[in-house]
């Protein structure tokens, strides 16, 4: 693999429901390109990406509604394909190309 | 890491963990196994009985959602013989339920369900955007919490329904059991973990089939069966759950996921401590038939018809329910209430004292089970909540008039 091919970004579509929708311009799912590598030359994991979408994608100012004590907020559910990232090892999991990444929350009216 | 199996059918790639026991569930899997325990919970505690008619306090959110889907397929799944109506209030917030009204509408559609809506103007006299313009937006939640409760019984009297189902979670459950430890009151708190509420007084039924159901499961329940809900915060209810039970419970979930359900356990358990209050439990654990407890106090905060109770409006129901206190302390008939808690048949009276909120070193006997002198409605006061809060409004819209 060549080095440009390792400073390309990963496709990746992010949604957002269960009120998160709010944050982000009051749209549900978003086509993001994420850096394939984080600052540091690490892999792009679920903490970069949620660090990313904070400094880029969402518009609300209200950030400790997404992010608590920089980890997502207590409450928040984020699904990895489908699976709960607990079963993907959470923050850790390395984001791959054409993953969805589903950040909903349980927080909001029933 | 290699995909999991679901540890049940052990074909499919599990996609969900849950908290009650860390299994790791396929799609499928999860969705019967979901199903199966409220049908349970609905078995053991009788909540039903055939050709019932059973009003469901809908808001479009995704527990009320949740549990018209579940009712649905369970009720056709096992033959209850239920008469499933959609019950939904109009708080009278302009622009907040319109987008959650619409919803309910699509899911009557989609439940095949006739919907039912009732304002709070008519039922009050009082929008909540006319409270709002009286008392400003510090401590509305009470006021809308308060109405709500009475206004699914007024609803469903109008309907001739004497059952309201909620969709009241676990998750709602444990924080009402820790707001109520904290304020040292065993008496509402063993209220609050009933499953069914009302006395044989009271007019209509409340009963929460999704009481040991984690919100996290209702909501990926909603997500895997693809239903269609709406979630959006009150406008007049302040954002942040930090600093609240809510977000207390969130964390410890987080740390520990069975904490959710310990507490839900651990408020039964303390709730068979208070003499004359009858907790309701799982019928596997001996009870016949889940007893109810008087429902007046299970006052809900905003945003739906959960109680949901942010910081600061955590201080301003307090505040709320002290004062109700101290005027419950002046009125009560001790007489009255032996005598009350007699005929109604209860257990006989320990000599256990009971503390009644905040810490007040007092033993106060057990609140009279009686009805509201103005409105007709179960109260252990003389005058109900709602009442209370409308005086109050009205002698305000009376200066604003002078
Ligand atoms: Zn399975
Ligand atoms: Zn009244």
């Amino acid at each position: 693999m060549s080095a440009a091919t390792e400073a390309a970004a990963i496709p990746i579509t992010v949604d957002f429901s269960g009120g998160l929708e709010m944050l982000f311009d009051n749209q549900r799912r978003h086509s993001v390109s994420l850096p394939a590598v984080d600052a540091s030359g690490k892999p792009a994991t679920i903490a970069f990406l949620i660090d990313h979408l904070c400094r880029t994608l969402m518009k609300d100012p209200r950030a400790e509604l997404f992010v608590l004590d920089n980890h997502i907020r207590p409450g928040i559910l984020v699904l990895i394909n489908d699976a709960d990232w607990e079963l993907e090892g959470e923050e850790a999991y390395e984001i791959q190309p054409r993953d969805n990444i589903l950040f909903v929350s349980t927080l909001h009216g029933g | 890491m290699a995909p999991a199996l679901c540890a049940n059918c052990k074909t499919e790639r599990a996609l969900i963990k849950r908290p009650k026991n860390h299994a790791k569930l396929c799609k499928a899997c999860f969705i019967a196994v979901f199903e199966d325990e409220v049908h349970h919970t609905i078995t053991s505690s009788q909540l039903f009985y055939p050709g019932e008619k059973v009003a469901i306090g809908a808001s479009g959110g995704k527990d009320s959602t949740v549990l018209a889907s579940v009712l649905k397929t369970l009720n056709e799944r096992h033959g209850y013989g239920l008469d499933l109506v959609l019950l939904s209030i109009d708080e009278g917030i302009k622009g907040y339920r319109d987008d959650s009204l619409e919803t309910v509408k699509r899911n009557a559609a989609q439940y095949d369900m006739p919907l039912k809506v009732v304002g709070y103007e008519e039922l009050y006299g009082w929008t909540m955007d006319q409270v709002v313009e009286t008392i400003g937006k510090k401590g509305n939640c009470t006021y809308c919490g308060v109405f709500r409760r009475q206004a699914l019984d007024r609803g469903a009297k109008m309907l001739e329904i004497k059952h309201v189902v909620t969709g009241h979670n676990a998750d709602d459950v444990a924080e009402t059991v820790l707001m109520n430890l904290l304020r040292g009151d065993l008496a509402r708190l063993s209220r609050s973990t009933s499953i069914v509420t009302g006395d044989s007084r009271s007019e209509v039924k409340r009963s929460k089939p999704l009481k040991y159901s984690y919100e996290k499961e209702i909501v990926l329940y909603a997500h895997h069966k693809k239903l269609d809900y709406f979630s959006t915060e009150c406008i007049y209810s302040p954002e942040a759950f930090r600093g609240s039970a809510r977000g207390l419970i969130k964390q410890l979930e987080r740390v520990r996921p069975t904490a959710i359900l310990d507490i839900v356990r651990s408020g039964e358990d303390m709730a068979r401590l208070v003499p004359g209050e009858s907790p309701s439990s799982c019928a596997c654990k001996g009870q016949k038939r889940a007893a109810m407890a008087p429902a007046e106090d299970d006052v809900g905060g905003c945003g739906s018809q959960n109680g949901r109770t942010p910081g600061n409006e955590m201080a301003a129901m307090d505040k709320q329910l002290r004062e109700n206190e101290a005027n419950e302390g002046l009125e009560i008939d001790v007489g009255k209430a032996m005598s009350e808690s007699k005929m109604s048949g209860s257990e006989k009276q320990r000599d256990l004292p009971i503390r009644s909120g905040n810490g007040a070193s007092k033993a106060v006997p057990r609140q009279v089970r009686g009805n509201c002198k103005r409105c007709g409605y179960m109260s252990s006061q003389d005058i109900c909540q709602a009442c209370m809060l409308l005086e109050g409004l009205n002698k305000n819209r009376a200066q604003i008039q002078i």
